[in-house]
């Protein structure tokens, strides 16, 4: 089985019937700042009650590096990486990349949303979260 | 408005210490600070203990050991400028008048290993998004495209750094290093290398604050004036900033917590960049250092490699900067690193520094930023 790292941030549909993931998050109905993940009150106005909004990108990266050691708490593999992509929504997000060689990522390029699995856990569920990659279409088939 | 000075200071070394304790290490700074200052049981009238480590009431324990306690003791938490937050907190209480004389201090152990940070969510450990290395390294990155900054000025912010530790007998590395071997230690966290990052560490750090008017002259050591000392946290928007959001804006127009901090100082003091002598700024990674001078105006906006390269920022340059080493050299206990910058300042301007001394420093600021975000700036006259 496959459980979300946590709720309330992403969407994880199946492959076969709706094909693109979202991330889930806020645009403020003052300001218009898109923020991630949801939040109750903006955190650039403080305007209360901002509407939701699903950012599915394809955007565009920013900035990247790769985690050589593993972080506290993180059970999964290393090295991987870490980068933030710039969503056409207005915002920038930071998550994991797919792509664990920060020589194979240059500024500017397309990365699309996807969900990939951190570890098995205690339970047998694959733990699954958000992350970034290069388009499918020149991922290996 | 009442003036603050410091009219003593006392540090423990930092380092790692196997057997002493963060109240072991805060009872040696304390009595050094009160020695020097001439005060005793009964001379002031409250203390602030900046620790994040310490656990529930470390200053109460440092103070009981000396037989000191009756007073206000106030332990500080914010991160990385713990000891700022602790110093504004002391001189504020000082210039309204509420207490003559305090005793500010920071001590900290840190856990070795791999640091488990409070601030982050459970799930953001278990995604890997809990590495404070990785954001290290993706700010390291975007200053190295914005400022032109390559992997050789980052390891000459080492070179330089460790070569003004090696004269500093407080410093956790007091050894020289070259380019070639800070190039040639393993990567961290693109583009940083492991001896471009510093150690967190345990060590303490202690001053006595008095109203100038109070101050006894000629006393000896000659009182230093505390001139400004100021915290700020942040604006949202930038997604690397110290805050460390999940999303930002997609541009950068929100002025970072060190500028917001250091602008307020420079206004409290009534002096700019220009007025600086020497400055002890936050070097957690090399490329932190460059992105500190920016963000504090003693360079343009995009200006510190060339600030570095001119040898400015070397002692026997024009603006001296980390001249105790910084935390390159010094590692990192966090709710002591900023009053021992403020102690290495203190003696900076006191003259009191041998083979580190920036020589004639009269105006000295020191800087640390960290999580939350905390940005607390400091600034020394004499
Ligand atoms: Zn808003």
């Amino acid at each position: 089985m496959r459980v979300m790292v946590r709720e309330g941030l992403f969407t994880d549909p199946d492959p076969d019937t709706d094909p693109a993931p979202a991330l889930l998050g806020s645009r403020c109905t003052n300001c218009g700042n898109v923020l991630f993940p949801r939040v109750d009150a903006c955190t650039y106005c403080a305007t209360e009650d901002p509407e939701p909004v699903d950012l599915s990108g394809p955007g565009t990266l920013w900035a990247w590096t790769a985690v050589t050691a593993p972080p506290p708490g993180y059970r999964g593999e290393v090295p991987f990486g870490v980068g933030v992509v710039e969503l056409p929504e207005g915002v920038r997000v930071i998550g994991r990349l797919t792509e664990s060689d920060p020589a194979a990522l240059a500024t500017g390029q397309p990365m699309e949303l996807r969900i990939v699995t951190l570890h098995r856990d205690d339970d047998g569920n694959d733990v699954v979260t958000y992350a970034f990659g290069p388009p499918s279409a020149s991922a290996p088939s | 408005m009442t003036g603050v000075a410091v009219t003593g200071v006392g540090m423990h070394p930092f380092g790692r210490f196997d057997g002493v304790s963060t109240t072991d290490m805060g009872v040696a700074a304390v009595r050094a600070a009160l020695r020097e200052a001439g005060v005793g049981k009964g001379g002031f009238q409250a203390a602030f203990c900046g620790t994040a480590y310490g656990g529930v009431a470390t200053g109460h324990k440092v103070l009981s050991r000396l037989g000191m306690t009756g007073m206000p003791i106030v332990d500080v938490e914010a991160g990385c400028a713990s000891g700022s937050a602790a110093l504004m907190l002391a001189a504020a209480a000082i210039r309204a008048g509420q207490y003559d004389t305090v005793v500010v201090f920071g001590t900290e152990k840190m856990p070795k290993g791999i640091i488990r940070s409070s601030f982050f969510e459970p799930w953001q450990e278990e995604a890997g998004l809990a590495s404070t290395p990785a954001f290290f390294g993706l700010r390291a990155q975007r200053l190295c495209q914005t400022s032109g900054i390559t992997k050789d000025h980052l390891a000459r912010v080492v070179v330089k750094n460790r070569r003004h530790g090696a004269a500093n007998p407080d410093a956790m590395y007091q050894k020289e290093t070259t380019v070639e071997e800070v190039l040639a230690s393993r990567v961290v966290c693109e583009p940083l290398h492991l001896f471009m990052m510093c150690s967190p560490n345990e060590g303490a750090a202690a001053l006595v604050l008095r109203r100038t008017d109070l101050v006894t002259s000629p006393s000896s050591p000659a009182p230093v004036t505390l001139a400004a000392a100021v915290l700020r946290s942040h604006i949202p928007g930038s997604v690397l900033s110290e805050s460390t959001p999940l999303s930002g804006l997609v541009h950068d127009d929100a002025p970072a917590p060190t500028t917001l901090s250091a602008t307020a100082a420079y206004e409290e003091a009534g002096l700019g960049p220009a007025d600086l002598h020497v400055v002890e700024c936050q070097d957690t990674d090399a490329a932190r250092e460059l992105g500190s001078c920016e963000e504090l105006g003693l360079c343009e906006p995009g200006g510190s490699a060339a600030l570095l390269s001119s040898g400015a920022t070397h002692l026997g340059g024009r603006l001296p900067v980390n001249p105790s080493g910084g935390l390159l050299s010094k590692g990192e206990p966090l709710g002591a690193s900023a009053l021992g910058q403020v102690v290495e300042l203190v003696r900076q301007l006191r003259g009191e520094c041998g083979p580190r001394q920036v020589e004639g420093a009269r105006v000295a600021l020191s800087h640390t930023v960290g999580r939350g975000a905390n940005a607390g700036v400091v600034i020394l006259t004499r």
